[in-house]
């Protein structure tokens, strides 16, 4: 049976996020969380960071969460995973619960909660080994809050903290590479995916939640609204961002670095760019240096993520 | 669970069950118009169900059922990634 | 009634007993002096098999309290211990504990807060999380220390309350300082605080899911926060029963609040923490001397016993408390709760801070705060004395 159908069947009929939550037009985070929680097979209970899925989703006295759903602020999502893990393992030396196997705790952070203020919980969490699997939904600043510049913003992107203007072209540093931070915590399992490569994500979060330990994905994310592009062409931009190898797609498997998608035809920067008003000052002819500072930093990335794949692996998946 | 009026009627720390929460209607966050399936040319491959953002594809085990608009918000994904064109946008009815 | 005898133990390792006796499933925990005792302990009898609990060491206090909030919702007996910048960095979650209604136990190292940097004893660290909605009991001593953290879990646990219970002892004066302890026997404890059965719905019910710490509008927010009120107020009674409970078994009771020789007292003393037995001594001396004086000993600070200040001090002609934290620019914490409590009463208020830093609070000096001739600052270097 084909994977789209196997997460379709997993459900019995009832989705984990249900509708009626107020989250944006066309946000892209609900897809990350359906591909997540229909790929695990275990009953799973998320932990969510403050951000906009947690906000969005349960405003008193609603919620969207047909899952054991849990917030209690922002930076701690890891940490409160670690204590429910510590609980199951507790319970079931006590025999209150059958198998350590029995429940899957995943949480759900933005890049504000995974990048930054949430850095030094994941971090704790990571070295402690828990059994959990940490996914980033990383739509590269904090939107819930009206667009501010993170860890994660990209290099001259427009925000409201790092507006573009006379004096200045977005913002000036370039962003954290998260998943080679969590690779240095030596977990069993860590993957970079994107939201609308869905077969290639839950192939991903397979592993993840087969790992005896912890595990990390980075999930690029879309925000419409954040990054201004009209929310059905989502699937594109998100695509640019893959083919142009600014976002590349890879796992690391107890150390070991695999290529889990590379692009036939690469494209050049300016398609990942052009898409998005964030990006749009980019495209003026006065700023064509950044565009080739841009370029320069895909590239020699690039380089030395296929360094560390092993030059001539090309990780093709099973 | 009707509209609350008293704080000693309060479920503790407000934990919420599925079952007696809220589930508010989102349909009318459509300004541009909503999907409309022309199921003849429709194959079941269920992408529409899985990039929507409001679980508004409803199924049928794994068949294509319809939509539910009372949570579609009109993002019109479903219509961008459905690869036979057996979705479009329309105007709300009556528009 | 327990015939254990009693052992020499600091009020650190006495609480670190208690809690191996309660036998906690999980403890998320980071060091920080001088709670760090408590861990060590704890640790050292968990590593020889004497507990069975999980113990997470966790990368900051913050993450502390984070993680005993998601193990407690998740069905397990929660402990965790910290001090001064510690609780000052969790204070976040701490209150957010109290709002998720997490019934977890915490023993607290009382100690100054930072800066100067200090380690030493005073009652700041409490005050910082004065509103947070959880329950602060006080421990005179190593004694009053291991018998309240015995208590803690069952007030902590009971369905009218299911809040978070501080277990607070003076930083060095009790959690290093060796007196004799006696302990109940293991098994008595183990029936004494019974089975964790939460009132929240565990996360790991997979079957029956719910969804904790909601966001709310205005529309909701008040009303979640009069509930909270409302347990804090459930939980005076709790203490009550729970601290009859434990008499029962122990022979020794640990009420909200211990008057120490009322009787007939015209000027009434009001204090927390060890110092209270500095003051006990020195009562003893003035009432030898034919003053008519004596101690409220506040146990319970959250939730106050206004109550029983107003019926054991209120009739008094002058009530003196003594304040180890100050608010400066405003009244100190335990003065205000005092006079709050006394507003309709006669009696005169006076207030003293004392003992920031750890800095010792003399017999001499109580003598001097009973004549009313002690500054309002006692003991520091270059305070005028009143006239």
């Amino acid at each position: 049976m084909s994977r789209l159908k196997t997460l379709v069947e997993k459900r019995h009929g009832v989705d984990p996020l249900r509708g009626g939550h107020a989250l944006c037009q066309g946000c892209g985070i609900p897809m990350v969380v359906r591909v997540v929680l229909g790929t695990i097979t275990r009953p799973t209970v998320v932990v969510n960071a403050t951000g906009c899925l947690e906000v969005a989703t349960t405003r008193f006295p609603t919620t969207a969460w047909n899952v054991p759903w849990v917030h209690v602020a922002f930076e701690n999502a890891a940490a409160v995973a670690s204590g429910i893990e510590a609980a199951q393992r507790a319970l079931v030396r006590r025999e209150s619960l059958p198998s350590v196997d029995d429940v899957a705790i995943v949480v759900f952070a933005g890049d504000g909660g995974t990048y930054d203020i949430g850095m030094q919980a994941l971090s704790g969490a990571l070295e402690r080994g828990h059994r959990f699997l940490f996914v980033c939904y990383d739509n590269e600043a904090y939107m819930n809050t009206g667009v501010q510049r993170s860890g994660a913003t990209p290099f001259a992107a427009d925000t409201t903290t790092s507006p573009v203007g006379l004096e200045s072209f977005g913002k000036a540093q370039k962003r954290k590479d998260m998943t080679a931070i969590a690779v240095a915590h030596h977990v069993p399992y860590v993957a970079q995916a994107a939201s609308t490569y869905w077969h290639d994500l839950s192939l991903k979060v397979e592993r993840a939640a087969a790992a005896d330990g912890a595990a990390f994905v980075n999930v690029l994310t879309d925000c419409p609204l954040g990054w201004g592009h009209e929310p059905h062409l989502a699937p594109h931009v998100i695509a640019a961002a893959v083919e142009t190898r600014f976002w590349p797609l890879y796992d690391v498997v107890d150390g070991r670095y695999r290529l889990t998608y590379e692009p036939l035809h690469p494209l050049p920067v300016e398609r990942w760019l052009e898409g998005q008003k964030r990006f749009a000052h980019l495209l003026r002819p006065e700023n064509a240096r950044l565009v080739e500072v841009i370029q320069q930093n895909v590239d020699r990335d690039w380089a030395e993520l296929r360094r560390r794949c092993g030059d001539d692996e090309k990780g093709a998946l099973s | 669970m009707p509209q609350l009026t008293e704080w000693s009627e309060l479920p503790l720390a407000g934990a919420m069950a599925p079952g007696d929460a809220v589930q508010p209607v989102t349909g009318g966050w459509r300004t541009a118009g909503r999907p409309v399936t022309h199921l003849s040319s429709c194959v079941n491959c269920l992408l529409c169900w899985l990039y929507c953002p409001d679980s508004a594809i409803v199924l049928d085990g794994t068949t294509f059922a319809g939509i539910d608009y009372d949570f579609c918000k009109g993002c019109a994904l479903c219509v961008e990634v459905c690869p036979v064109e057996a979705l479009s946008m329309e105007p709300e009815d009556g528009a | 009634m327990s015939t254990v005898e009693s052992r020499l133990l600091t009020g650190g390792e006495a609480v670190a007993h208690a809690l191996c006796q309660i036998q906690p499933d999980v403890v998320p925990v980071y060091p920080i002096t001088p709670q760090t005792p408590i861990i060590q302990t704890f640790s050292s009898l968990v590593a020889d098999g004497a507990a069975h609990t999980e113990i997470v060491n966790v990368e900051s206090e913050h993450s502390a309290m984070s993680a005993a909030i998601g193990a407690a919702l998740a069905g397990a007996r929660t402990a965790t211990a910290t001090s001064s910048q510690g609780l000052a960095l969790m204070a976040e979650v701490v209150y957010i504990a109290a709002s998720m209604r997490a019934p977890l136990t915490m023993a607290v190292g009382n100690r100054a807060l930072s800066g100067p940097i200090n380690i030493h004893c005073d009652h700041s660290d409490s005050m910082l999380v004065r509103d947070s909605g959880v329950v602060q009991l006080f421990a005179e001593n190593a004694q009053e220390a291991y018998d309240l953290m015995v208590m803690a879990p069952r007030i902590a646990e009971h369905p009218a309350v299911s809040l978070p219970v501080l277990v607070c002892q003076d930083g060095f004066t009790i959690t290093h300082a060796a007196e004799p302890v006696c302990m109940l026997e293991d098994a008595e404890v183990r029936a004494f605080v019974g089975e964790y059965r939460p009132a929240l719905r565990s996360l790991l019910a997979t079957e029956s899911p719910a969804s904790h710490g909601p966001f709310a509008m205005p529309d909701y927010y008040f009303e979640f926060r009069r509930a909270q009120a409302a347990a804090l107020e459930a939980a005076a009674e709790v203490i009550a029963g729970v601290a009859d409970d434990f008499a029962s078994l122990a022979g020794r009771a640990n009420h909200g609040v211990e008057p120490y020789r009322l009787d007939g007292a015209e000027t009434v003393l009001i204090a927390l923490g060890s110092t209270a037995g500095t003051v006990k001594d020195v009562i003893d001396e003035l009432r030898e001397d034919g003053e008519r004086t004596g101690l409220l000993k506040i146990r319970s600070f959250r939730p106050f016993p206004a109550q029983a200040v107003r019926e054991l001090a209120g009739g008094a002609r002058h009530v003196v408390v003594l304040d180890r934290a100050d608010s400066p620019g405003g009244a100190p914490p335990l003065a205000a709760d005092v006079a709050f409590a006394l507003a309709d009463c006669d009696a005169t208020l006076r207030s003293h801070v004392y003992g920031l830093g750890g800095r010792d609070l003399h017999p001499e000096a109580i003598r001097q705060i009973f004549h009313g001739v002690a500054p309002r600052y006692v003991g520091v270097r270059g305070e005028p004395c009143p006239v």
